[in-house]
């Protein structure tokens, strides 16, 4: 039974009496101990994805017209607050691309995270453990530290930081919202390291959103590719990298200029994302698809059973 | 020939205590930096965010005077010259900004924003910068002559991008500097912007200072590539020499940090330690000891190394590069 199981999912935003789909049947399953990927470029869905495992949309305008997010067999769409309180960092934990916009700018660190200690370990809300939880995400002088206030610290600190206080309550799934993006090269790879450690250690579930192939070749046991509100590929990450079956997929590996890269041109995809109330009908990367055929611009490709463990949304996968 | 020669360039800001308060400090943002560039050519440059690579782009076009140094642009030096002197050569020397959205003024047309250099610079023949122009320019960077009469808003960032090019081109420069021109660009659009870019410069023979914390951008991009760390080049050589054989250990650190796609060819990471020390109080010595896996004490402490050049073309500031 897996630890988180989405199915079906159809998101709506209200907007100016308008309905916008952003996310258009949505399929993902998480085990427990298992690093997925979510990738794709922005406005594609992966962080509205993202949020709507512990309901953090505001409704309106978000708006839940069909499927379910199974999340330890119950359905969070279907929770009472008290209930969606419970699970929000005591079974799915986030930790968000600006870390300085996520840690409250006028409270002590210290503080910050013995709050989250309060709300679910009330018992273990000591100073003790507030050491303790900063060492294990390895920051410097963790004493003086936590009675620092954010901005007297680095970005891959206060990054640490939020991880800690994402852990505090021992949580199941970890959700990393580009956890790295606003991070510099040498910090991102001390902060992916401690990710994958402390996922070891506890042996937590972990949804990393990436638009960075390079991270998914890093960290990922499985990958979903997600492009224009739909999953257009899932599969594991080793077999999506080196045998990509969407066009799209395949097109943004070869996008990317990798090191000691001998190519003169890279191979760009023409065009640009499409923003959600401007998907156009049947497939939605067929304008931009190098190997569209007629019949893509009126039927839309299910997310169809590909091999084991492989899945794909196109009418002409090989 | 030698487009750019800079020599000893420093800029250092004053950091001041309350509103009118004596400078107490300086933050030390390009300190000591000589290089050249080549006609035609693209030298990349990378490093950290901090390390002085955007205040050297704008020393370079002087959007910021700097505080000590040459910049010896086609024999002229640019660092001393008046206003007016200065304006009348901007016209050799354009720059491309990280931001699409922040870099055009939403209250022009397309084609205003084309035109303004053009008629700055006296550029077209009768006074008036002509429709056909720009319409040249826009196809040019991939865009239609119809775009002209649409406002920025109406365009996608890899779009906007593209004006800020083409508003570059207009004046035909000799050397652009782009600064992160991909960095706030989707994966599947950057592509397009790096293409473009090369393919113009092929046209145009322009030479570029290409700057992108992206390190497999910059090699795609460069002839030879130069990183910085604090204010300072730690390595300056061939871009293939510089990501096949690093020799500073920064750079080493740099490249091992630069995540793979494919999980088999994986590199042996170094992982640095902490995070890049103040500019304002830069460490003694070498800049890089305090996270320095190969720092030997005292002499990385104490001696701050040159930039020598360890082999011929590649130069590295490190004691045991």
């Amino acid at each position: 039974m897996p630890l988180l199981e989405i199915k079906n999912l159809k998101l709506d935003f209200l907007s100016n009496g308008q309905k916008l789909r952003v996310i258009d049947d949505v399929s993902l399953t998480i085990g427990a101990g298992e690093t997925v990927c979510l990738v794709g470029e922005s406005g594609c869905g992966k962080t509205v994805t993202a949020l709507s495992i512990a309901q953090l949309l505001p409704s309106p305008p978000a708006q839940y017209p069909a499927g379910e997010i199974l999340l330890q067999k119950k359905d969070v769409l279907k929770m009472s607050k008290a209930e969606l309180r419970s699970i929000r960092g005591g079974v799915v934990s986030y930790v968000f691309q600006e870390p300085g916009a996520s840690l409250n700018p006028v409270v002590r660190i210290g503080s910050q995270l013995k709050e989250m200690l309060k709300l679910h370990r009330p018992k273990d809300a000591s100073n003790t453990e507030v050491l303790r939880l900063l060492k294990l995400v390895g920051l410097s002088a963790p004493e003086s530290r936590m009675k620092n206030y954010p901005f007297e610290m680095s970005g891959g600190m206060q990054q640490r930081v939020m991880i800690a206080i994402a852990l505090a309550a021992q949580p199941k799934l970890l959700i990393a919202d580009e956890p790295t993006t606003a991070l510099d090269v040498t910090i991102q790879s001390q902060i992916l390291e401690l990710l994958r450690n402390l996922k070891r250690e506890f042996k937590m579930a972990l949804l990393l959103i990436t638009h960075n192939l390079g991270i998914v070749g890093e960290m990922a046991d499985r990958v979903a590719v997600m492009y224009a509100g739909q999953i257009v590929e899932l599969a594991p990450a080793l077999e999506l990298l080196r045998r990509p079956l969407h066009p799209y997929t395949k097109a943004l590996i070869e996008s990317v200029p990798k090191l000691a890269d001998t190519r003169r041109e890279l191979a760009a995809i023409p065009g640009a994302v499409p923003s959600p109330g401007k998907f156009p009908p049947g497939c939605r990367f067929y304008p931009r698809c190098p190997s569209a055929r007629p019949e893509c611009a009126t039927r839309m490709p299910d997310l169809a059973k590909f091999e084991d463990e492989r899945w794909v949304r196109c009418l002409y996968a090989k | 020939m030698t487009l750019l020669d800079i020599v000893n360039l420093r800029v250092h800001y004053p950091v001041r205590s309350g509103l009118l308060g004596r400078p107490r400090n300086y933050v030390r943002a390009v300190d000591d930096v000589s290089f050249s560039i080549e006609s035609g050519e693209t030298l990349g440059l990378v490093g950290e965010s901090g390390c002085g690579k955007t205040t050297l782009a704008r020393a370079i076009v002087r959007l910021i005077k700097p505080t000590s140094g040459t910049i010896q642009f086609e024999g002229t030096d640019i660092s001393k010259v008046s206003k007016k002197e200065l304006c009348s050569l901007r016209r050799r020397f354009q720059m491309i900004f990280q931001d699409p959205y922040s870099s055009l003024n939403p209250r022009m047309t397309v084609g205003e924003i084309i035109k303004e250099p053009i008629a700055i610079h006296r550029l077209a023949p009768k006074g008036e910068p002509s429709d056909r122009r720009v319409g040249e320019l826009l196809a040019a960077v991939g865009l239609e002559p119809a775009h002209a009469q649409r406002f920025p808003d109406e365009f996608s960032g890899g779009q906007r991008q593209r004006v800020g090019i083409a508003r570059a081109l207009a004046v035909s420069p000799k050397l652009i500097v782009c600064d992160e021109p991909v960095s706030a660009l989707d994966v599947s659009v950057q592509a397009q912007i790096i293409n473009l870019l090369k393919a113009l410069q092929q046209t145009a023979q322009i030479a570029y200072l290409f700057i992108a914390h992206d390190l497999a951008v910059v090699e795609h991009m460069s002839s030879r590539i130069m990183v910085m760390y604090l204010g300072k080049i730690v390595e300056l050589g061939v871009a293939k020499d510089i990501v096949s054989t690093p020799r500073h250990p920064y750079t080493q650190a740099l490249i091992s940090a630069v995540p793979v796609l494919d999980p088999e060819t994986k590199r042996k990471k170094i992982l640095l330690p902490g995070d890049v020390p103040s500019p304002i109080h830069p460490p003694a010595g070498c800049p890089f000891h305090t996270r320095c896996p190969i720092a030997q004490f005292p002499r990385c402490q104490a001696e701050v190394p040159t930039l020598r050049e360890v082999i011929p073309g590649h130069w590295a500031a490190c004691h045991f590069a």
